[in-house]
């Protein structure tokens, strides 16, 4: 029985939690196709990462590192993850669908020669169910070839739970000379969790009217240790960075509690938050298209009611 | 220099979509189509790298007859020429790579700038196969794009940030939202683009094989939200807020 792949990701040598969401969609796969999983962690210095994926009870955990891994590159990255594919009698390659899983696992995918699914939301051991038109569509999927390649939707799976030690063992690669080098990382720094991993998201739209007017949606989310969001228009107006963006090409979030405020509700933004457990609408627009997905929405002007909302929070939490 | 864009045929994505009550497929009749607005914004930054510095720009497309339209608009915008690779029905995306590298093979870009990704089908897949098929770099999710001769320097919108990537020259290129705002066509651009040369060719022609790797089986809707409840006041929506999401 062929084996699953799971590639991990991190973020300055530490796991990312979104992996752990990818990591059950393995485990459940494994179980339909009566296979195993491996999981891959590939980079300079990496084995840290890899120490902490296994204490979640995987087959084996297998550590790349060399020199000229240190920062990703598509094209060395890819042909690692080939290689170990082809040495360990893998059927499935699968990572989060991340920037990096987006741009990395395709090319995985030519490489391999192999069919690929992305953004998906489960397997049934034969057909891969995915989203399609801004996740207004779900689509069932049967990929033909001996290998399959899919990117997992984390927001679709729990977190995996620690589940005992795993092996780890290590694989000296082979790197290509790339013909793409990297520059430079211009983080945005914030002190507030990613998107996809917060519990509270506050986000906000044009109705805020401009970027000084998104301390209001700071505020509320930083009572909750929220993340705070923005919608397409917010970002390409200037008023909030990129990485921001909510939406069927930004971030796909499912949050316990997520507050959409003055943002009228873009079929784009809609997919990308719709999956959060309780949505609360705030929009002077009682016609906006957001209160029709809202499990709580109140049809007023946020200027007036913000705050007001969020001080009564503060009170109520003794903050 | 010499640019080859792509011009994918896609459903109006402000359309909102149903699927056909069989599973089937989705439900076209009364659709209105457009070309993929991230090709839209490709073929921007395409035109932008011939005004600035000349060159040629090809226009790709694969589907029916009908995307001819929108190899058209591309036209109509400012690229020079246009290639209709004539398919009837379903392509993946990898089929649509493979295309791709023939025509790389046939016309010899210095550079390929994509859509990172269609609206129809979200895959995200095209511009990192064909940079896998063909041995190229790829710099994908680009908001920002500068030539330097026989390399670009690229800004790429990545999680927590925006990364910079050097890539050789040729290479592919995808593009996001805020690589550039396109150009509507202007009516001199759509007069002109009608004598603007279009060839349509086959995949036979380009010794493709088009068939698929993945296969669609059928289609669902996502489980409906039952939202639409709207509170009085501010007191009732903390109240919500309290009981039953459990906020504070």
């Amino acid at each position: 029985m062929a084996n699953i792949l799971l590639i991990a990701e991190d973020k300055k040598r530490e796991l990312k939690k979104v992996t752990l969401n990818a990591l059950t969609f393995a485990k459940q796969a494994a179980e339909k196709i009566n296979g195993q999983v491996i999981v891959l962690a590939v980079g300079a210095g990496i084995s840290k990462v890899a120490e902490e994926i296994s204490a979640y009870g995987v087959s084996k955990v297998i550590t790349a590192e060399t020199d000229g891994l240190e920062n990703y590159i598509a094209e060395t990255w890819s042909a690692v993850v080939a290689d170990v594919t082809r040495a360990n009698d893998v059927g499935l390659v699968c990572m989060a669908s991340t920037s990096m899983g987006k741009d990395l696992m395709p090319r995985v995918a030519a490489t391999l020669g192999a069919g690929m699914a992305s953004d998906v939301l489960g397997f049934d051991g034969a057909t891969f169910t995915r989203t399609m038109w801004a996740g207004n569509a779900y689509a069932n999927v049967e990929i033909t070839t001996p290998i399959k390649v899919c990117t997992v939707q984390g927001t679709a799976f729990d977190t995996a739970e620690k589940a005992g030690d795993s092996p780890v063992e290590s694989f000296m690669p082979t790197i290509p000379e790339a013909k793409t080098r990297f520059i430079g990382f211009n983080e945005s720094v914030s002190e507030r969790p990613d998107l996809t991993e917060a519990s509270v998201i506050v986000s906000g739209g044009r109705g805020l009217k401009g970027s000084e007017n998104f301390k209001l949606i700071e505020d509320l989310a930083d009572l909750f240790g929220g993340a705070v969001g923005a919608t397409r228009a917010a970002v390409d107006a200037g008023w909030m960075p990129n990485d921001l963006q909510v939406g069927q090409t930004g971030k796909i979030v499912a949050s316990d509690i997520y507050f959409a405020i003055g943002l009228s509700g873009a079929i784009q933004h809609m997919a990308g938050m719709k999956n959060s457990k309780y949505i609360i609408a705030i929009n002077k627009d009682e016609e906006a298209p957001i209160f029709e997905i809202a499990d709580a929405g109140l049809v007023a002007d946020l200027f007036k009611v913000l705050p007001e909302i969020t001080n009564t929070i503060r009170k109520e939490m003794g903050k | 220099m010499k640019v080859l864009v792509t011009a994918k045929r896609v459903t109006d994505p402000d359309m909102k979509i149903k699927v056909k009550a069989d599973g089937s497929g989705i439900e076209l009749s009364g659709m209105s189509y457009k070309i993929n607005p991230f090709d839209e914004i490709a073929i921007e930054e395409a035109i932008r790298i011939k005004e600035q510095s000349g060159g040629e720009v090809i226009v790709a497309s694969i589907g029916g007859d009908e995307a001819q339209t929108e190899i058209r608009t591309g036209l109509a915008m400012g690229a020079d020429r246009g290639i209709l690779v004539k398919t009837d029905g379903d392509v993946d995306s990898d089929a649509v790579a493979r295309v791709l590298v023939k025509l790389v093979e046939k016309e010899r870009p210095d550079l390929v700038i994509m859509g990172k990704q269609a609206v129809d089908l979200d895959d995200n897949q095209v511009p990192q196969l064909l940079a896998g098929y063909l041995g190229w770099g790829q710099a994908c999710f680009a908001s920002k794009l500068q030539i330097n001769g026989n390399t670009a320097t690229v800004a790429r919108e990545v999680d927590g940030g925006i990364e910079t990537l050097e890539i050789d020259l040729p290479g592919i290129i995808s593009a996001d939202l805020r690589l550039n705002e396109p150009r509507y066509p202007t009516l001199p651009g759509i007069m002109k683009a009608k004598k603007k040369p279009l060839d349509t060719i086959h995949p036979a022609d380009l010794d493709v094989d088009i068939t698929p790797k993945v296969v669609v089986k059928g289609f669902s809707n996502p489980p409906e939200r039952k939202g639409g409840r709207i509170v009085a006041d501010v007191p009732e929506l903390l109240k919500a807020l309290k009981d039953e999401a459990g906020a504070f």
